[in-house]
């Protein structure tokens, strides 16, 4: 059954920087935490890094003229040159801090969306989106009355890209897609799809939530106009996200915000707004977290994102032997080879919440419902899944755990 | 594993419920019917009543799909109001329903188990028509926010 013998990170060692991770929970249960798509947990090294900021640096950014101050602006403005290396964004101005990926697609929806998209025009974004990449685009589609339109996908899982060929047209003004699915854990082709769009006349948003905290991204090579991502799926505190925006695009884009900071002068008469980054960053911006964000990619570059992601394709290959052993599971998405450490499950006769139950006895954290993804879930037939998630400190004795709790809950069902 | 029998909620009483429910299936001429679900976990109950002119509930069925707590939840409601007064089920609580459901529930759970409490509250003022077409509740229900 183990089809998997080593694994190219040394996660014991790893788990030690991460308190919560040797929780033990009902008497005797380690804590097994398979919710890393959800939210990851994070290292000392980010909670120290926030401690100490607290302690010794803190103050506002961008204003004051005070030591302080000042001090607390080099370490915000450190923050967006770790962040711009990490995804090879051009120019720091080009990398906005928001309170999250959600604020952050939301931003374009709002302030690219509605000076650029008009009545009949078109909106691509697929089946298989988590909800803060499709509702905001529904909601401009509502305030502009441009068309939704979605990229279907396989019955494998993946994005039909010859659907996608045929939806694309001169009225497509952009394309919006998850670069990793939050459910069925797809990899999607983002480079392919930027150069159809493109090819087409029409931007692409990358919702990058599910695979920069996990792999090398590279957003110039991409070739994308926006991407968004969350600090929280990376180590990083959560109110704080990232949107990434080609600089000429920042620069026509009206302020979504308005406030402190995203202005160059105010008179009685009105305003004139700043340049990006300060232009989308009204008011305080979340500081702390930011600098607890670079915190945490400091972390994951000493590890390598090549090899965290491999860890976590072996991690998932290893449970999706393991629990095809156990009758009953339907898997929901690719094979491991073309997707990320996301799997997602049903187990046949017992609800997922029952499911995601029986296996909190066992310590094993894992998410139940809809995942924020209640079309795709319609699409595939099934009111709600199960997902175990996987990062660079889960081991293969955690994947074995999974297997036997899911063999529990067969058990405990079986008369059914 | 650290649970008493007493506070494990898939104890054999519960699944004896899920497996083997009560009055599961359709009752035969209803007064009073009605539907909700749960859509974040996509828990469905229906409920059909068939009360008496002295206001007692001669018959309770339902039928649904959704994880052991709405289903054996709605089994031991049907078993419970079988025979009852109105008057009384109106003022079964939903503290009550959770005491009678037994093991102790997480927040989100007690919304699982609540479902079919919360169908039975409405059914009881959603008269069937002739035709036999349950309409809506004929006056505005009971505060149905007070499950949590």
């Amino acid at each position: 059954m183990s089809i998997v013998e080593t694994l190219p990170l040394d996660a014991e060692t790893l788990r030690e920087d991460f308190p919560i991770l040797s929780t033990v929970i009902h008497g005797d249960r380690p804590l097994v935490y398979l919710d890393n798509a959800a939210t990851t947990q994070r290292p000392r090294q980010v909670i120290e890094k926030l401690v100490e900021v607290y302690e010794r640096q803190y103050a506002n950014v961008h204003r004051g003229i005070h030591w302080l101050s000042d001090h607390s602006t080099d370490l915000f403005e450190e923050a967006r040159e770790k962040v711009r290396s990490f995804i090879n964004a051009g120019s720091a101005p080009e990398v906005i801090f928001t309170t999250g990926c959600t604020m952050a697609i939301n931003l374009v929806a709002r302030s690219w969306g509605d000076a650029n998209v008009r009545a009949g025009d078109e909106i691509i974004i697929t089946e298989m989106e988590h909800h803060s990449n499709s509702v905001p685009w529904h909601q401009l589609a509502e305030r502009t009355g441009a068309v939704v339109r979605h990229i279907p996908i396989t019955e494998e899982g993946l994005l039909d890209l010859d659907a996608f060929d045929e939806l694309l047209n001169e009225r497509t003004r952009i394309v919006a897609v998850g670069a990793v699915s939050n459910v069925l854990g797809t990899i999607n082709p983002i480079g392919e799809i930027v150069r159809r769009a493109h090819d087409a006349g029409a931007l692409v948003l990358v919702d990058a939530a599910q695979s920069v905290p996990h792999d090398k991204s590279d957003v110039q090579a991409w070739g994308a106009d926006f991407v968004a991502f969350s600090g929280h799926k990376m180590l990083g505190p959560s109110g704080v996200g990232v949107l990434y925006g080609r600089l000429d695009l920042l620069e026509a884009m009206p302020p979504f915000l308005g406030g402190g900071s995203m202005i160059r002068r105010v008179t009685l008469e009105g305003f004139e707004p700043a340049d990006p980054p300060a232009k989308f960053e009204a008011g305080t911006p979340p500081i702390v977290p930011a600098i607890g964000l670079g915190a945490g990619i400091d972390y994951l570059e000493a590890i390598g994102l090549e090899k965290i992601h491999q860890h976590e394709q072996l991690l998932a290959a290893q449970a999706h032997a393991a629990m095809e052993q156990i009758g009953g599971v339907r898997f929901l998405g690719p094979a491991p080879d073309k997707k990320a450490g996301i799997i997602s499950f049903t187990l046949e006769g017992i609800h997922a919440h029952d499911v995601a139950q029986i296996l909190d006895r066992h310590g094993v954290a894992i998410r139940a419902g809809h995942h924020c993804a209640m079309p795709l879930h319609k699409r595939l037939g099934v009111v709600a899944s199960n997902r175990a998630s996987f990062y660079f400190y889960n081991t293969l004795d955690e994947v074995e755990i999974l297997a036997e709790a899911l063999q529990d809950a067969k058990r405990i069902f079986r008369r059914r | 594993m650290a649970f008493r029998d007493d506070e494990d909620i898939y104890q054999e009483h519960i699944l004896d419920h899920y497996e083997d429910p009560y009055h599961r299936g359709s009752c035969e001429h209803p007064t009073h019917m009605h539907e909700d679900d749960n859509p974040l976990c996509g828990d469905v109950v229906h409920v059909e009543l068939r009360i008496g002119p002295d206001r007692r509930v001669q018959e309770a069925w339902f039928a649904g799909e959704g994880c052991c707590i709405s289903q054996a939840s709605a089994s031991m409601l049907m078993e419970a109001i079988e025979g009852k007064q109105v008057d009384e089920l109106k003022r079964f609580s939903a503290e009550g329903m959770l005491t009678m459901f037994g093991p102790r529930l997480t927040p989100n759970r007690q919304k699982c188990c609540l479902l079919p409490w919360r169908v039975v509250q409405t059914a009881i003022h959603s008269p069937v028509d002739e035709n036999g077409n349950g309409g809506g509740p004929t006056f505005t229900g009971p505060d149905l926010g007070e499950e949590t």
